[in-house]
């Protein structure tokens, strides 16, 4: 077990808590790095879509995990992201331009959505977020003149500054990787500034945020933005990257599985986003690998992926409720502590029925 | 004006089913304070029940109606005591995902079941095809029924939350928990029944809604719609949750007449964005204050 000596403010808001990350993170970065040169283009490919999901994960979990607003609409603002990117790519507007279109309308849409969130809480605003979703997954559907409507939207390539990145798979890694990292930094010090405290304490209860002079309203409103700005960011990158897109990609099954990213992540932890990232790009994959040793009556079935999904879902929520990220930190806890790991040690507190209602 | 009755009817028809899926959300919702959101994917289940029970066992209708509701009835229980039992007292957001788990379960085991299957399936009612007349106007049987078996249903569950014991003790365990159990209501039992009549509620609703959009593994989604029905009349009443169903089908079905193609798939949820706007907490909602 380590201990952290802390002898000075600054030593709270470092990026690694301790040297010990290093080496860690040195060996992640270098492994990553090395992966365009080994891995055959379709693992490659996947990666560059993990790196996509989870700039949405994190988007994901600044809402939901850090500032405990449940949404189910996030498949919007990538959507949002997506065809802002796509229609003005296709006008000639330059692709980083596009992408500061896609990020600026995706923040406003979020700002949109976010003032019912003001006067709703709970169950009320995840119905408002997934009504407004439906909303425009009907407005890409009709819109025909900007969208295609349900045929759908096309890009042919990606120019980067000038460089051809939809041209190979590795560039296109590269680049996602980059963006990643960019948004990952972004979010460890929205998290450690002012604004991201804030967002923890009306996550952890709102009335005593507020009366900590929290302004309720504008800093949920900033999660929705911030939010909705780096999944339409992700979206405009998705939208290169599948180079078609079309409405029903952007449906309620898409914003449960966002949440569901966050949720087996673990949520609360920006590891857990990329965690949930990896397990949901995975599992399909690692599903359709596993039906070839199932019995046929089983591996034939198209309901597999959907139970296998929710069974996965349920066995988190009842044995891991914090996630892929919760078992890391156990099983790290148990080599730093050994022998003196016990299971009750994060045991979850028993609680009783607390009433939201007052009566 | 023929045109408006008849309009007016089949969303009333409509709005009865999503009233009834609404109103299983809201029993749970007022007995355990959570939200399920598998409740339109039971409501699937229990119409392929039906489906088994009319077409491959051959039971007359009403039989099958109480087949499939109390095989659902069972299924809800067994989800309670098997799943939600360990997690009481969580967030409700563990719920909401526990039952969004439990959705997509639903969905896929549905496709596995021989004879349920993928392909969609048709439900004979003795109402399908009937049609009476009154003066101008020509009322599809369905309708009629679907209309008629609802009112019957709000009716019974009427008299057993009023009248009887277990129903007053149902109301007091949602009026509040921790001074049920002063009383002696076994609280934990009443959560349990409660998910089984919700569960049954939801398999009535399947069973009316079969005739209309036939029985199928997605059939379940209709109850994304009930959700707007359920916020409309305010989550925690029971009657604004049948209100709540009837106004959203009204204005789904005039939307499909008199507004621009499209409107119609999102009228519920444009309903809900208002009522959310002006009154968070629904048409007949209690207001709720939260105490540090």
């Amino acid at each position: 077990m380590r201990f952290v000596f802390k002898t000075d403010y600054q030593q709270d808001i470092k990026l690694f808590k301790h040297p010990g990350y290093y080496p860690w993170y040195a060996a992640l970065a270098i492994l990553l790095l090395l992966a365009p040169l080994v891995l055959p283009t379709y693992y490659l490919s996947q990666m560059t879509l993990i790196c996509i999901y989870a700039i949405i994960a994190v988007g994901m979990m600044i809402l939901t995990g850090f500032t405990g607003q449940v949404s189910l609409g996030h498949a919007a603002f990538l959507a949002v992201g997506a065809y802002t990117q796509g229609w003005l790519y296709n006008k000639g507007v330059p692709s980083v331009v596009a992408m500061g279109a896609a990020v600026a309308l995706s923040a406003a849409v979020g700002v949109i959505i976010g003032v019912p969130a003001l006067r709703v809480k709970g169950i009320y605003l995840t119905i408002a977020t997934f009504s407004f979703a439906f909303i425009v997954e009907e407005v890409l559907a009709r819109w025909e003149s900007v969208t295609g409507g349900n045929s759908g939207l096309k890009v042919e390539d990606f120019y980067f500054f000038g460089i051809d990145i939809a041209a190979s798979e590795q560039r296109f890694y590269l680049l996602a990787l980059a963006f990643l990292v960019g948004v990952m930094l972004l979010a460890i010090n929205l998290m450690r500034s002012p604004m991201g405290r804030a967002f923890v304490a009306i996550r952890d209860s709102e009335v005593s945020a507020q009366s900590m002079g929290i302004h309720l309203a504008r800093y949920k409103t900033y999660a929705f933005a911030i939010s909705a700005a780096l999944t339409g960011f992700a979206g405009a990158l998705y939208m290169h990257k599948i180079k078609f897109v079309s409405p029903e990609q952007f449906g309620i099954l898409a914003s449960i599985e966002f949440l569901m990213m966050v949720v087996i992540g673990g949520l609360g932890s920006l590891h857990g986003a990329i965690y949930g990232a990896i397990f949901m790009i995975a599992l399909p994959q690692a599903i359709s690998i596993a039906k070839d040793y199932l019995p046929a009556y089983i591996g034939q079935q198209t309901g597999l992926q959907p139970t296998v999904f929710g069974l996965i879902l349920i066995g988190f929520i009842l044995f891991e409720p914090l996630g892929i990220y919760g078992r890391w930190m156990k099983i790290k806890a148990y080599f730093e502590l050994f022998p003196f790991y016990r299971n009750a040690m994060f045991k979850r507190q028993k609680t009783y029925m607390k009433s939201d209602r007052l009566k | 004006m023929t045109q408006v009755l008849q309009l007016t009817l089949s969303g009333i028809a409509l709005g009865c089913v999503y009233g009834l899926i609404a109103l299983g959300f809201v029993l749970i919702y007022k007995a355990t304070e959570t939200v399920n959101f598998a409740q339109g994917e039971i409501m699937m289940v229990g119409s392929f029940f039906g489906l088994t029970a009319g077409v491959t066992l051959g039971l007359p209708y009403w039989a099958v109606i109480i087949f499939a509701i109390v095989v659902t009835a069972v299924c809800g229980m067994l989800i309670e005591l098997a799943i939600l039992r360990p997690i009481l007292g969580q967030p409700a957001f563990t719920v909401v995902m526990v039952t969004i788990g439990l959705g997509f379960i639903a969905r896929g085991v549905v496709t596995m079941v021989p004879a349920w299957g993928t392909e969609t399936h048709t439900l004979k009612t003795p109402f399908t095809g009937q049609v009476i007349r009154v003066g101008e106007l020509v009322l599809a049987g369905e309708q009629v029924a679907i209309i008629a078996m609802t009112a019957l249903l709000c009716g019974v569950l009427w008299v057993f939350f009023k009248r009887t014991k277990m129903g007053v003790a149902m109301q007091a365990t949602s009026q509040n928990q921790l001074a049920a159990y002063y009383m002696g209501i076994p609280v934990r039992r009443i959560n349990t029944l409660i998910w089984g009549i919700a569960a049954g509620v939801a398999a009535f609703a399947g069973i009316l809604l079969a005739p209309i959009t036939f029985v199928h593994s997605n059939m379940g989604f209709i109850g994304l719609k009930a959700f707007p029905a359920a916020v409309v009349g305010g989550f925690g009443s029971v009657p604004g949750a049948i209100v709540g169903g009837l106004v959203i089908g009204l204005v789904e079905s005039f939307a499909g007449f008199y507004a621009p193609e499209g409107i119609k798939d999102i009228a519920a949820y444009i309903v809900v964005l208002i009522v959310l706007w002006v009154r968070p907490n629904g048409l007949f909602g209690e207001k709720l204050r939260k105490k540090v």
